[in-house]
């Protein structure tokens, strides 16, 4: 028995003996299972997660006829981020006639809901003229970012300050009025970019400052829908589980607060949205093989349960990618194939 | 990143026809499998020369849905999304806004 190469969740890398690799698959799925009360994988899973990680080449794919969409988060902001001084239209274009994209975001680089409020103006001519020259279908996409609309950066006290002080009713009460402001911003926006065209909103990140943002962007999405019947959202969370900032808030009857990424897709299709995105974290410090049993056990999980296709997170730092500013690809492809094949999936 | 996945696991975007799958997921809810059958009856293919290249190439060039090296006077950007939206039976709302503001409808 050889040693075989892979990685930790921080992309460093490492090997293991056949023996180790199965405790890790083993381990991952047993730890998702428990946290999320869903069923771990089965041996004939574990199994192909197996071959898929023994296998000596640097790169797989899936097999052929297993392909599946990608959308993507962030779009345009990524080509601005690497520094490549393009304008955001090539950038679409780029994406599209060189990277081989199936679909493609047009976003600010203040990826956020509430400051494109009065840039909007300025934000719909390019969507415009971008759809005039492109060919694949176009999503415009920010986050509902709970975080702008507490003091100082918003009107309402802090919640991060109120709480420590044990003004916990206090807190709840700020969570609540931001999510009215942040619904009305987010219908705002995306009403508008639907109106000029847009193929797609994405509402991205979704739960990064807890429950009260994922409420914001369920309630945004059912007020989208019954505004514009044919209107596709996608909903991409921050993270796998719903921090419960606030506690309390409800959607549907259904407590938000530590909603896994199978109860959260269904919530999400109540809402109203087209594509749901779930997140699985990435432990720096638990190998890659653990990492992604984990992610596979909890979105195979989401897949099941959502009546809406799933697009799968598989960015940096999630749905068991290392976090590492390069992502290697060695494990990125088995990421991206153990995920596409075991889960059955719509799209990442 | 985006590289590595599109080469493991995507469709091609309109090399081959992830771009037509996307529609049929982000305007009818479909599923991929139901998505693919859909494209793939509409165009006449197999569902296994969705991510072919070179098929869908000459398809794309046939019904005028856009290729990546268009040749000259072939229908490309907004031109190609009304030709998409009748092969595949689906409104696109880029092309629906392109009618009514010219008066096409």
């Amino acid at each position: 028995m050889g040693t075989i190469f892979t990685r930790f969740g921080d992309g460093t890398a490492t090997t293991l003996s056949e023996k180790e690799l199965r405790a890790d698959l083993e381990a991952g799925t047993a730890d998702a299972g428990d946290r999320g009360k869903i069923p771990p994988l089965s041996d004939d899973d574990l199994r192909h997660l197996f071959d898929i990680f023994k296998a000596p080449q640097s790169f797989l794919s899936v097999e052929p006829g297993n392909e599946v969409v990608l959308t993507y988060d962030a779009g345009t902001l990524k080509i601005r981020r690497v520094g490549v001084a393009v304008d955001r239209i090539q950038a679409l274009q780029i994406y599209e006639k060189i990277m081989g994209a199936d679909t493609m975001e047009l976003c600010h680089v203040d990826y956020s809901f509430k400051p494109l409020k009065p840039i909007l103006t300025m934000e719909q001519p390019v969507l415009e003229q971008a759809l005039l020259a492109t060919h694949i279908p176009l999503f415009y996409g920010a986050m509902p970012n709970l975080g702008l609309y507490s003091q100082p950066d918003g009107p309402f006290p802090n919640p991060a300050e109120l709480m420590p002080a044990g003004k916990i009713k206090e807190a709840q009460e700020s969570y609540e009025q931001t999510v009215a402001e942040a619904v009305r911003d987010i219908v705002f926006v995306a009403g508008a970019m639907h109106e000029s065209g847009a193929d797609g909103i994405n509402i991205d990140t979704v739960g990064a400052a807890g429950d009260a943002d994922f409420l914001a962007a369920l309630l945004a999405s059912e007020q989208l829908k019954a505004r514009y019947p044919d209107i596709c959202i996608e909903l991409g969370m921050a993270g796998e589980f719903v921090l419960g900032m606030h506690g309390g808030l409800q959607y549907d009857g259904v407590r938000l607060a530590g909603l896994y990424p199978h109860d959260q897709a269904r919530l999400a299709a109540k809402a109203g949205v087209t594509l749901f995105g779930p997140v699985v974290n990435t432990n720096t410090s638990r190998t890659s093989p653990w990492n992604v049993a984990r992610a596979v056990t909890f979105i195979k999980a989401a897949v099941a349960a959502s009546p809406v296709p799933v697009h799968a997170n598989m960015g940096m730092g999630v749905g068991g990618v290392p976090v590492a500013d390069h992502p290697p690809i060695d494990i990125v492809s088995r990421a991206s194939k153990a995920v596409v094949e075991i889960c059955r999936l719509d799209g990442l | 990143m985006a590289l590595a996945h599109g080469h493991a696991s995507g469709m091609g975007g309109m090399r081959a026809a992830g771009d037509l799958v996307a529609r049929m997921q982000m305007t009818r809810g479909m599923k991929i499998k139901e998505a693919k059958e859909h494209v793939a009856g509409k165009l006449k293919i197999a569902v296994s020369e969705l991510t072919d290249p070179v098929v869908m190439t000459e398809v794309r060039r046939d019904l005028q849905l856009g290729v990546i090296t268009p040749h000259p006077l072939e229908a490309r950007g907004i031109e190609a999304k009304f030709r998409i939206a009748q092969a595949l039976g689906i409104d696109i709302n880029c092309v629906q806004r392109f009618k009514g503001n010219s008066g096409l409808i």
